[in-house]
């Protein structure tokens, strides 16, 4: 087949010059959305303030959270004078011009609208939190109440961190054998490869909260000699034999990413396969199972609140017991501030790690 | 007997049978090119050389010992049967020096002193010493697989294996690896080597193979089997390269 059917003039015409896109309509949007958030901002700085009898540090509150809520009304009316620019150019002909004053124009419009969005949602929160006469701050937000469970729940977390560090380096070790066995090569590993894999789906599959029930009141029971431990053991126990199943997951899959060509370049040289899982897969892999690592630990030191079901005085129990003395749920909350305070950090460093890989990746 | 006996070697991965009985044998100092298309087997013929696949049918002897079938110990065979990949597969988390020096340490137990001057007195010659504490992820390509030579040839390998090593280089990096291999095909290393660079088959193959769909269809001295091919298809092969500029 010849190409010349497909080069030529009247088929391939030059399309019309694009013309620049519309401002005003959606500066318009914008304008609307800015104006319904100060509205709402006005109306919860007014709770705010009746809340709070009218002190001076509501005051200063709502005055700059009145303030913040005029900001975004600056890009939307630099958006507006865009739209003039756009009409005046556009008038002159100067056709590339015109399209850049209205691109500009859009952008200052979208951020007229992206922080009048935000000013509205932190006013509904507002409102949310002191709708009905601050019911929702009395609920779960009572300083009182932290006042008097802090030492208490403070001193019961211990425990939670405690169990979740014990827990995983018990993890670590018994994922390891499981992964391990499931490795095995050749019909000899046939045997171990079906029990782990077995062990691995059923104690995935079973919620880590029926495991801490069975493992704390089942354990003593069934094995009398633990009646001795401190319960707190048995919560390590349970943990470990849930989380080990997902660890052991991660250890195989950072192996498994390994590309099989390092194998054979290893085997090619010579090395056995220990010396090729030593010196090549593992150090490799290793890095590439840190973040999974630290996400399997984030959610195990979140799950030692399981361990409240079984009567053992972590965090969540002491925070029941207080809830159930004030009839108030701030204690609770407290609790949640303990969790989020040591697990927000390890998040942001998961996510750190993910990106400094994927940009050597990208690099690379 | 032959210092490297190929006998009527078979391979299938499932139902495809990607080798049908090949047979080469190679004399010590010999350089053997394996050409053909893509697909036609001369990759996989070369791993079943080294023990990475494992052969269905016929025997692969190195000075007369069988190497393929159960009980051989293949660690000990790969420690005298050097390879490169078309890819390098340099280790990622290792300088180029510990790259080089990992398998002599490990495998062959040299002192970790020796294997350093034995690993720079290579990467000399090669050009590429002042690389020694790079990591291969900053190399070039064409840099990269020199290292990989030297990696194999820093276990004084009795026979070289190299699986296309130049196909994935850039046009003006290749000269510089050809000439190792060259020069190493002047020392009298025994190579076995699959290329689309037929220009360099014919000027160092001592035989030239012509693989197709998993047989050799023909072989012989490369004179004959550039000038003067005897099948159809191999004159057709070498006619398509000729056309796109490779020959």
């Amino acid at each position: 087949m010849s190409t010349h059917s497909l080069v030529r003039d009247d088929v391939q015409q030059a399309p019309e010059p694009s013309a620049p896109a519309k401002v005003t309509g959606v500066a318009g949007i914008a304008l609307i959305v800015d104006l319904i958030a100060i509205a709402l901002m006005l109306y919860s700085v007014k709770l705010l303030r009746d809340y709070n009898h009218g002190n001076t540090a509501s005051t200063i509150v709502g005055v700059i959270l009145l303030l913040a809520s005029l900001g975004p009304l600056w890009p939307t009316f630099q958006g507006f004078l865009g739209a003039g620019k756009r009409a005046k150019l556009l008038g002159d002909k100067q056709l590339v011009a015109a399209r850049r004053a209205a691109a500009r124009g859009r952008e200052d419009t979208a951020i007229g609208i992206g922080y009048g969005a935000a000013v509205l949602i932190v006013a509904g929160v507002l409102l949310l939190l002191l709708t009905n006469s601050g019911a929702v701050a009395d609920t779960f937000l009572r300083i009182d109440a932290w006042r008097q469970s802090f030492n208490e729940e403070i001193h019961a977390f211990w425990i939670n961190v405690w169990v979740a560090v014990v827990s995983f380096i018990l993890v670590l070790i018994f994922g390891l054998i499981l992964a391990i066995m499931r490795m095995l090569p050749g019909r000899a590993g046939a045997p171990l490869r079906l029990i782990a894999t077995v062990y691995c789906d059923v104690f995935r599959a079973i919620p880590a909260i029926v495991t801490v029930l069975l493992v704390a009141f089942g354990v003593p029971l069934a094995f009398t000699f633990t009646q001795t431990w401190n319960v707190a053991w048995l919560g390590v126990l349970a943990l470990t034999l849930t989380y080990s199943a997902y660890v052991a997951e991660v250890y195989r899959a950072g192996l498994a990413s390994i590309h099989p060509s390092q194998t054979a370049a290893s085997r090619s040289l010579g090395l056995s396969y220990a010396q090729t899982l030593r010196a090549v897969l593992v150090p490799q892999a290793v890095r590439r199972m840190v973040p999974p690592l630290m996400n399997d630990f984030i959610s195990l030191q979140k799950d030692t609140a399981l361990l409240s079901v079984a009567a053992i005085p972590e965090v969540l129990q002491v925070a029941q017991y207080w809830e159930s003395k004030l009839f108030n749920l701030a204690p609770v909350t407290l609790a949640a501030l303990f969790f989020i305070i040591i697990t927000i950090p390890q998040a942001r460093f998961v996510d750190y790690l993910i990106n400094r890989d994927a940009a050597k990746r990208a690099g690379g | 007997m032959a210092f490297l006996e190929i006998n009527d070697v078979r391979k299938s991965y499932g139902h495809t049978e990607v080798l049908k009985g090949v047979s080469i044998s190679v004399e010590r100092h010999e350089v053997i090119c394996l050409i053909g298309a893509s697909g036609s087997g001369k990759s996989t013929l070369l791993r079943c050389v080294n023990q990475l696949e494992e052969v269905n049918g016929g025997e692969i002897l190195i000075e007369g010992d069988t190497v393929t079938g159960a009980g051989v110990d293949i660690n000990r065979l790969r420690r005298d049967v050097g390879i490169v990949f078309q890819s390098y597969n340099l280790f990622p988390h290792m300088s180029v020096l510990k790259n080089i020096m990992l398998a002599p340490t490990m495998v062959a137990g040299v002192k970790d002193k020796e294997a350093r001057e034995k690993a720079m007195t290579l990467l000399e010659s090669v050009g590429m010493a002042e690389k020694a504490d790079a990591y291969p992820d900053n190399l070039s390509g064409g840099q990269q697989q020199r290292v990989a030579i030297v990696r194999a040839l820093a276990m004084e390998p009795r026979i070289m294996l190299l699986d296309e090593i130049t196909a994935a280089l850039d046009p003006e990096l290749v000269g510089d690896v050809l000439e190792i291999v060259r020069e190493l095909a002047h020392d009298g290393l025994t190579m076995l080597l699959a290329t689309h660079e037929m220009g360099f088959a014919k000027e160092v193959a001592t035989q030239v193979c012509f693989l197709e769909q998993g047989s050799i269809l023909e072989k012989g001295p490369p004179e004959q089997i550039f000038e003067n091919p005897q099948e159809e298809r191999t004159q057709q092969f070498l006619s398509r390269v000729v056309k796109s500029g490779r020959l």
